[in-house]
């Protein structure tokens, strides 16, 4: 088997399916918890002290954060060797073909985005939730954040429901088609399963990024209406 | 015109009765020993079906192959194109197919005009070459119970076409290209793409290189062999407008001519009866509409004259005139065979309507393909499963629909059924140099059946030339490799080089194209469908003058050491033109009427072939003789033995 | 009905693989909108030697949409502004009096240009000799009847094997990659009896061949199949994906 990971272009793109596909199911896991913050504020605290500085939740965020680096790495060493494939001379016009989606044509864009706004939400929410708790942990201290006043004090803020909403779109477009990529990747397709897989991306994308924006969307009105 | 009889022609027919011949061949026929194969190389020009096949046939074998084409790839050589189908004998369809009766089938098809030991064995071999393609993994059509499936083509009353969808030559020759590329990787076989052969190299009386053109660097290159074989395909282009691809064209086989090598049967030429009419004078080629086709839709044109001027004036359309006003003067004509007669015959009759002033189209030179009443009987369903990929290209060339407006056809030159002359181990004169597939004069007589071109191009690349051909290396396996610095090789490249230097010098006013265009009027009109002795004649002068015109007036951009494109056409088109003048010399001599061969001197009262069986019964082989010189004809007597010769009749 | 219109052409004019190329703009008037594209490049290269200037250098063949041989970026399309063709099966009536045209040549890594239009396309074939095939000599093949293969398996195969390797998916991919032709002829011989044999080794010598190229990683846009004059479907480079990883799992 050898390190085809590496050395063949179908062993990186495997490697990107499948830490894409964890990652959507950490999505998936994270946009079911966050809609219990307004749901019920409690069962969220309740969920948050459980992903506090615990063994479990910090070898969970360190694989993570490996998920993300691996994806990453492996999106910015694809990209260059894409870019190189491509020749050096581009070209003059260029058009969409009709059933081509602008968002695959433009995931490494959409995943800078998608980086850079997860990077301001680290630091707003898990540096002030988990990283405070291992932080007083370390110096003996029992520390409980409680997740959901971290969440209303953020969301007082118009601009950063806009900038979150942002955000979810930009997860969005990767989704639909990260999704079904993935599937394609890992060879899960064939002229039948093609137009279902999909559909079952859209849904599915929408699903979570629907549950993602829920939260921002309920407190720029809750904000509105007080 | 020299005639003499003293040339004895020996196309060396082994001895027995037709059906054990080639079993006879090959059972006492000289082998090469596995170790001494790989002493000896194998030049093969050409990479479609007979070339290809050759040369990774040859390669299995051991040989030290070089094969040579001038598209960028293998793939691209113009078998590809070819739509309908190939012929096999299997009789899975058991309808009562044998071995004979596609030997008799293509005899007659052929007007009588073949020799009866090549077409039998070319029925032989043509089961092996479906179990060969199978083997390859070419997709070829099933029924539901995953056997084969077979479809019918004129001139046949059985059902003996194995088709890929209507791209039967893309598959099969992708099926040879794939063998092709495994000898490639293997190493027995090297290839040279963009590589244009522009003369053979003779070594004591033996073909023993040749000379070629990189198209790429317009590098004169030298290679040598101990044989080499000719599979360059046919000389339809001389018409400039015909079925052929644009690179298509006769100048291997003109240069191995003049080398010696006799040229036969020049003016057979089929004339295709389906395919989408001319638009324009920018026309660059002519699209084939598959014979398929004729199995549904029903050709006509108008009765009334009337009617046919407000047709050509664009004032009424097809499906406007009644049905009563409708001539379907093939199924009128021919009430056995109908709308599927031979090719040859379907090309006259149409040819007979628009002389006659009834074509249907603003030139007056097209008649109706109408699928109504397919359509009316199948439904549209049914006709577009059958046809869509067809129906969908005619209506990409001419934006009209043809589920609604019959479509228009005109015949246009399709293949042709001469070239170089080849004994029964497809040798030509020229000791070593072989010549397979369309380039030779081949296995179909005066005019070719539906699917047996694919046929004999396969059969001679697979299942006979590896054979024939170790009969002639057997006797050279002490013959050491030759240096390409001998003085033979320089002399040739030195005539090539002035030959390349003259044409550039010229610097005249006309292109190459438009010299070719007049060509091939010329051609069409006096050489074409109908010919007789006064055109003949004329045409001789005019092609003359047409040679004269080109070495004089032709101007070629660019530079000879380089890609250049114009060089590459203006050297074709010198060939072209001398070939036409043979093409012509050889119809003017044949006075009879056989196959793709129509002098209207002969003709029956009701308008079909007339041949001369007591005079013309002989392939005619041509001599070169130099320069501007009358060439010789040698005739091959064709003695039928096993087949009684008869007037054709689809009627 | 047929008409002429005049047009503006802009065509990528290039002495040879390492020369620098830039475009040239031609004006040509009068081309019937009966004519297909190349018919029209015919009638711009006639003007171009009438003029006495070296014609446009371009690859066609068969004009008939099937060798596989003419490429040409038109207005930002392989094969140009029409679906299922090649570019000598456009026809000018696609396009309007005034049009400007661009015309440009495959750009890839691994296709560089020979001059102007013209592009080295012998990657395809490196590949193909790389494992496309069944290895099955001359002579000696079994009955064609003898192994059945069902119909609908046998027109899938046909369906992936109608790839005329003209190199379109490469030319219309932002990744410059080969993978829909690769897959067309894994998926191909996969599919039948004859090839599943060696299906395994196939893929993993097809897929390193065209790495090895320089050809990019598919991202699965599906530029390709959108622009494949024979509508070769992506759901093959799902098979050759399978075919690939199942055959590195199994090492």
């Amino acid at each position: 088997m050898g390190v085809f990971f590496l050395n063949s272009s179908i062993g990186r793109k495997f490697v990107m399916s499948i830490t894409g596909a964890a990652l959507v199911l950490f999505l998936t896991f994270h946009s079911i918890m966050n809609i219990f913050v307004i749901i019920s504020p409690e069962i969220y605290d309740s969920i948050c002290h459980f992903l506090g500085a615990n063994w479990y939740a910090l070898i969970g965020t360190i694989g993570l954060a490996l998920l993300v680096v691996i994806h990453i790495g492996f999106a910015l060493m694809l990209t260059i060797q894409n870019r190189r494939a491509r020749g050096k001379d581009a070209y003059q016009v260029t058009a969409r073909p009709n059933g081509v989606d602008w968002a695959s044509q433009n995931m490494f864009v959409l995943g800078v985005i998608i980086l850079g706004f997860l990077c301001m939400h680290l630091y707003q929410f898990w540096s002030k939730m988990q990283l405070v708790e291992l932080i007083g942990k370390i110096n003996g201290e029992e520390i409980h954040v409680a997740g959901s006043v971290v969440v209303q004090h953020l969301f007082q803020s118009p601009v950063y429901c806009v900038l979150y909403i942002i955000w979810i779109t930009a997860l969005w477009f990767h989704l639909t088609h990260g999704i079904w990529s993935s599937m394609q990747t890992l060879g899960m397709s064939n002229n039948v399963w093609l137009p279902r897989i999909k559909c079952i991306s859209e849904i599915y994308a929408t699903i979570i990024c629907l549950l993602f924006v829920a939260i921002p969307i309920y407190y720029l009105i809750v904000n509105l209406i007080s | 015109m020299a005639t003499t009889k003293n040339i004895k022609i020996d196309s060396k027919i082994p001895e027995g009765a037709l059906s054990e011949k080639w079993t006879n061949y090959k059972a006492h026929q000289k082998l090469v020993n596995p170790s001494n194969k790989r002493r000896l190389d194998i030049i093969v020009v050409g990479t479609g079906l007979a070339g290809a096949s050759a040369a990774a046939s040859l390669g299995e074998l051991g040989f030290n192959v070089l094969n040579f084409c001038i598209q960028d790839s293998p793939r691209r050589a113009h078998s590809i194109a070819a739509q309908g189908g190939i012929n096999a004998a299997k009789n899975y369809q058991n309808d009562g197919d044998s071995v004979y009766r596609l030997y008799y089938d293509t005899i007659k098809g052929g007007d009588y005009r073949a020799r009866e030991a090549n077409v039998y064995r070319l029925a032989e071999v043509s089961n092996n070459i479906i179990d060969q393609c199978v083997a390859q993994g070419v997709p070829f059509a099933r029924e539901y119970g995953g056997t084969l499936a077979n479809r019918s083509f004129g001139g046949a009353q059985v059902s003996r076409t194995f088709y890929a969808k209507g791209q039967t030559g893309q598959q099969l020759l992708l099926g040879a290209y794939s063998a092709l590329s495994r000898q490639v990787k293997k190493g027995s076989v090297k290839l040279f793409t963009r590589r244009e052969m522009l003369d053979l190299v003779i070594i004591d009386g033996k073909a023993r290189g040749i000379i070629v053109r990189n198209l790429v660097t317009g590098k004169i290159e030298r290679y040598a062999a101990h044989a080499v074989v000719i599979g360059t395909g046919g000389y339809g282009n001389t018409f400039f407008l015909s079925t052929n691809a644009m690179g298509s064209n006769g100048s291997a086989a003109w240069q191995v001519y003049k080398k010696g090598a006799y040229f036969a049967n020049p003016c057979y030429a089929q004339i295709h009866p389906t395919c989408i009419p001319v638009h324009g004078t920018n026309q660059s080629k002519l699209t084939l509409m598959s014979e398929s086709l004729r199995n549904d839709g029903r050709i006509w044109v108008p009765k009334k004259l009337e009617d046919a001027k407000a047709l050509q004036a664009g004032k009424l359309k097809g499906r406007d005139i009644p049905e009563e006003d409708r001539d379907y003067y093939l199924e009128r004509r021919y009430p056995a065979f109908g709308n599927l007669v031979p090719r040859d015959v379907a090309s006259r009759a149409a040819k007979e309507r628009c002389d006659a002033g009834y074509g249907v189209n603003n030139t007056g030179l097209a008649v109706f393909l109408d699928f109504s009443e397919a359509i009316n009987r199948l439904g549209k369903d049914v006709v577009e499963a059958r046809y869509g990929n067809l129906f969908q290209m005619y209506e990409k060339i001419t934006d009209s629909n043809p589920y609604e407006e019959p479509m228009m056809i005109f015949p246009a030159i399709h293949y042709t059924m001469g070239g170089i002359w080849v004994d029964y181990e497809l040798q030509t004169s020229i000791p070593g140099l072989f010549c397979i597939g369309e380039a030779n004069f081949s296995d179909h007589g005066a005019n070719r059946l539906g699917a047996s071109a694919l046929m004999q191009g396969l059969a001679d690349g697979y299942f006979v030339l590896p054979y024939t051909i170790q009969n002639y290396l057997a006797d050279e396996i002490r013959t050491p490799r030759f240096s390409t610095e001998l003085p033979e090789f320089l002399e040739a490249e030195k005539a090539i080089n002035e030959r390349i230097e003259k044409l550039m010098s010229i610097q005249g006013h006309r292109s190459v194209d438009s010299i070719h265009k007049e060509l091939g009027l010329i051609m069409w009109d006096f050489v074409g469908m109908g010919r007789n002795e006064e055109g003949l004649k004329k045409a001789l002068v005019e092609l003359k003058r047409i040679k004269q015109v080109f070495w004089s007036d032709v101007f070629i951009p660019g530079e000879a050491k380089d890609q250049n494109t114009e060089l590459e056409k203006a050297l074709r088109l010198a060939d072209f033109i001398e070939i036409g003048q043979l093409m012509a010399t050889d119809a003017l001599h044949r006075e009879e009427s056989c196959g793709g061969h129509f002098r209207e001197e002969y003709q029956t009262p009701e308008g079909e072939a007339l041949r001369q069986d007591d005079k013309f019964s002989y392939v005619g082989c041509w001599k070169y003789m130099g320069e501007d010189q009358e060439p010789q004809l040698i005739k091959e007597e064709l003695n039928y033995e096993f087949t009684k010769v008869q007037q054709r009749n689809y009627k | 009905m047929e008409k002429s219109i005049n047009i503006t052409l802009k065509v990528w004019r290039q002495r040879g693989p390492k020369a620098l190329g830039k475009f040239e703009t031609y004006q040509l008037n009068n081309v019937s909108t009966d004519s297909s594209f190349l018919e029209m490049m015919d009638q711009l290269n006639e003007q171009l030697i009438a003029d006495r200037k070296e014609p446009v250098v371009f690859d066609h063949d068969c004009r008939e949409g099937i060798c596989g041989m003419c490429s040409l970026y038109i207005n930002g399309h392989p094969h140009g502004p029409d679906e299922d063709i090649t570019t000598c099966q456009l026809h000018m009536r696609k396009f309007k009096d005034g049009d400007v045209i661009t015309i440009e040549p495959w750009r890839s890594h691994g296709f560089p240009v020979i001059r102007d239009l013209m592009v080295d396309r012998s990657a395809f074939d490196k590949i193909i000799q790389a494992g496309g095939y069944v290895s099955v000599n001359t002579g000696g093949a079994p009955d064609a009847n003898a192994t059945p293969i069902a119909k609908p398996i046998a027109d899938l195969a046909m369906d992936a094997a109608s790839c005329i390797g003209c190199g379109a998916c490469v030319a219309a991919c932002k990744n410059g990659s080969a993978m829909l032709f690769v897959s067309a002829k894994v998926s191909q011989l996969a599919l039948l009896p004859q090839g599943k044999v060696e299906a395994m080794a196939r893929a993993k010598a097809m897929v390193a061949k065209m790495d090895e190229l320089g050809f990019g990683n598919c991202t699965n846009t599906g530029a390709c199949e959108a622009e494949c004059p024979k509508n070769v479907s992506i759901s093959n480079i799902a098979r050759l994906n399978r075919e690939f990883l199942s055959a590195k799992f199994k090492d």
